[in-house]
């Protein structure tokens, strides 16, 4: 390989290796406030409830909510009830922001502790 | 009824009825003018008198009251038979918007019949009348009667109508129609006539007639009653002509009209071979299961399927259109058992395929969809369906193409005790060792069900807005020592009632609307809170906002009939259905979804401004309190509420709640 040649593919490493870096690798902060403006922004309630609870329409996201590359990966490629979110409808800042969101919601008490729960 | 030879004119009589009296009066109106203008151009004669005493047949003519007002001829009016008739079939009330075309029954209703049994009750909209019969017979199981102007009325009353088509319930539907083309008044009566006002509800009602004389009127309502009552139940439409209503009674071949005898007819029962098959099916299944839509059309109903599951140890998916099963019975499972069966049962499903298919909404084969089966392959199924027996074409009701292995065109709950008989035939020792074998294992998934659910409700139980789990449960605490009637609810509250609240009785739950033509939950609670009004027993709504929007008039009805009813609003300020559809095809189309400003994608949301329930039913009568949107405010105002509906008041509690 001539040198010239060489040069060109350093360059182009140097250039682009970073640049995917950048793309893969997840936002260097996601915040919780902003992921519960994009959980109401993008239509999450509807199915899953203000506190991510679930119901008829949609699982529970939280507490106990998935790992953020399940969720990234369900969430871009779901072929199910739910529609896939792409990157422009949600970036990868605003899927970042939302899984914080879910982590950040509190276990609530366990239904035994709840009275009118807890019937035979 | 009198005979008309009683009431035959007297010479001191007027003659005329009231078409021509009225016409007299324009007649002799203008004569008069006439008269009036000659004398005035002609000079006047000293010699007569300016009046002159009338003589005492004048006098009477002119002051007394015609003994024929009220209908256009001699006799007793047609109206009043039809009010015989009516209450032969012991028809208790007539939810209505009042108009002309059946002015002359209403006031025979009110007058002659003494506004009782029937009862007039004064609706502010056809749809809320209908939606009101249809409540009140899930309650009663008998049919109400409901009267509309034959074309606009009959237009707002179709909605309605087809939600107890799909909900097979009787409803009785007498449009009021001027026929005469000839002689009927000009302007708005003509407008609201029509040759065939039924034709616009002939596809969702089971039959229809347009009766010329009085004894047709009696033999078509006797038999449009029959034909109602008849599983599958129905509605029927009577096309009723103002003169018919207006005409006196009259001899036919020497006779008065008659009212025909009701007997009732026995409702069909499954194929004694297809049975022996169905139960041979049922008997050798290791996983069977039973599918139940509305199938108990009785308390008898429920009996008889404990009495089939229990007997064959078959776990029992209720999908709820009526109380079809305790739900507090260790054989009672949720849809998600229907993968595991062997055989299936379904008993008056209004949708087979869709029971043991998945449809999904992902925009996958150009946008249809995908669809897939979620039972095994060699699963038996046998269906047991009236409405096999009652199918249209135009409207799709019917549902999905599904291929079943048994088929039978009968009432379900008619053909249980020749089913139950059949498997305890079937019966070997080796089957029902192996049966009775099954009971643990149901007993203990029964147990670990109630968990997951419990579980399930308590996420987000602290929530504001509050959470629908914590919403209906703390509704059912407040009235769990009643006589409780849950009369409407549905599924965007995520099923809570159904899945928590030990439902058992057939009057704890009445099902939804059939059709799912929004605005049935509000006018279908009243209708039934009514019947149970009646009956002592205290009914509870879960009501959501939208649905009350579409005829909110019906609160005024409750508060004027004095109709007590617990109405726990679902208010998620928006259309959350069309929510999640908006969003699926934005996200399918790969763009940001419009939101407007609001919550919800433009058009799905109810805020800004926030509806104020709790003040709209206030206006019309109604004990009411809200918003609220903290639980911790829930049972203060339940138990408030709740001593306002036991002291004879309808009271109605607006609740912000999460979405679903």
């Amino acid at each position: 390989m001539k040198l010239q040649s060489k040069l060109i593919v350093r360059t182009l490493w140097l250039t682009v290796l970073p640049l995917s870096l950048t793309l893969l690798s997840p936002p260097v902060h996601a915040d919780a406030v902003r992921g519960k403006a994009a959980y109401v922004q993008n239509g999450c309630w509807g199915c899953h409830g203000f506190e991510g609870q679930g119901g008829i329409a949609g699982p529970k996201l939280a507490p106990e909510t998935k790992p953020l590359e399940y969720f990234n990966a369900f969430v871009r490629n779901t072929r199910g009830i739910m529609p896939p979110y792409s990157e422009k409808v949600l970036s990868a800042q605003d899927m970042a922001d939302l899984h914080a969101y879910l982590k950040s919601i509190p276990k609530g008490p366990d239904y035994t502790a709840i009275p009118l729960l807890n019937t035979p | 009824m009198k005979q008309p030879k009683d009431n035959q004119p007297t010479d001191n009589q007027p003659k005329t009825g009231r078409r021509q009296f009225l016409g007299g009066v324009v007649a002799g109106g203008a004569a008069g003018l006439a008269a009036m203008q000659t004398a005035h151009a002609a000079e006047p004669k000293p010699s007569a008198p300016s009046a002159t005493r009338p003589t005492a047949a004048r006098a009477a003519a002119e002051t007394a009251v015609p003994a024929d007002l009220g209908h256009a001829g001699p006799g007793v009016p047609g109206s009043d038979f039809m009010v015989d008739v009516i209450k032969a079939l012991d028809i208790k009330y007539i939810p209505s918007n009042c108009a002309s075309s059946f002015r002359a029954l209403h006031e025979s209703i009110i007058d002659y019949g003494g506004n009782t049994k029937p009862e007039f009750l004064t609706c502010m909209h056809e749809e809320s009348a209908v939606a009101m019969a249809h409540g009140y017979f899930k309650i009663t199981g008998k049919p109400l009667l409901t009267l509309c102007h034959g074309t606009v009325g009959l237009q707002h009353a179709s909605m309605a109508i087809y939600n107890a088509w799909c909900d097979r319930v009787p409803v009785i539907v007498v449009g009021g129609n001027d026929l005469d083309a000839a002689y009927r008044p000009p302007g708005v009566p003509t407008f609201h006539s029509a040759q065939d006002i039924n034709a616009m509800v002939r596809d969702y009602t089971k039959w229809d007639d347009t009766p010329v004389s009085l004894q047709h009127f009696s033999q078509s309502f006797v038999r449009a009653y029959k034909i109602a009552m008849t599983p599958p139940y129905g509605p029927v439409a009577i096309s009723l002509d103002a003169n018919l209503q207006m005409a006196p009674a009259h001899l036919h071949e020497g006779k008065m009209p008659t009212i025909p005898k009701l007997v009732m007819t026995s409702p069909p029962q499954g194929d004694s071979g297809a049975v022996q098959e169905a139960a041979k099916l049922l008997v050798q299944a290791d996983q069977p299961i039973i599918v139940a839509d509305r199938a108990a059309r009785t308390p008898v109903g429920i009996a008889l399927l404990v009495e089939l599951a229990e007997l064959l140890q078959a776990r029992v998916i209720d999908q709820g259109n009526r109380m079809n099963f305790p739900r507090t019975h260790y054989l009672s499972t949720p849809p998600s058992a229907i993968g595991s069966a062997d055989v299936i049962l379904g008993l008056e499903l209004s949708d087979f395929w869709g029971t043991v298919n998945a449809y999904t909404d992902n925009n996958l084969n150009d946008g249809h969809g995908s669809q897939s089966s979620r039972i095994k392959p060699q699963t038996k199924l046998i269906s047991i369906n009236s409405v096999d027996l009652n199918t249209k074409a135009n409207y799709q009701d019917f549902q999905r193409f599904q291929v079943v292995d048994v088929q039978m065109a009968a009432d379900a709950q008619a053909t249980l005790p020749a089913l139950i008989e059949a498997v305890r035939k079937a019966m070997t020792p080796e089957r029902t060792a192996a049966i009775a074998s099954r009971t643990a294992a149901l007993q203990k998934a029964y147990k670990e069900d109630g968990v997951r659910t419990r579980t399930a409700a308590a996420l987000g139980w602290d929530a504001s807005p509050i959470s629908t789990a914590r919403l209906c449960m703390e509704t059912f605490d407040a009235v769990k020592h009643l006589d409780w009637s849950l009369v409407a609810s549905e599924g965007n509250v995520s099923n809570w009632p159904n899945r928590m609240w030990p439902m058992e009785k057939h009057h704890h739950w009445i099902g939804r609307s059939g059709g799912y033509g929004v605005g049935y939950g509000a006018p279908a609670s009243i209708g039934a809170a009514l019947a149970n009004r009646d009956l002592g027993r205290f009914s509870v709504s879960i009501q959501s906002d939208g649905d009350l929007m579409y005829a909110p008039g019906v609160l005024w009805t409750a508060a004027k009939h004095k109709i007590p009813l617990l109405s726990v609003m679902h208010n998620n300020r928006g259309y959350h259905q069309e929510v999640m559809h908006l969003q699926r095809l934005a996200n399918f189309r790969n763009r940001k979804v419009n939101l407007g400003g609001d919550m919800g994608p433009v058009g799905t949301s109810i805020e800004r401004p926030d509806i104020e329930y709790h003040k709209l039913a206030e206006s019309m009568g109604w004990w009411a309190k809200g918003p609220i949107k903290e639980p911790a405010q829930l049972r203060a105002a339940l138990k408030e509420a709740v001593e306002v509906v036991k002291s004879g008041q309808p009271a109605l509690l607006n609740v912000w709640t999460q979405p679903r």
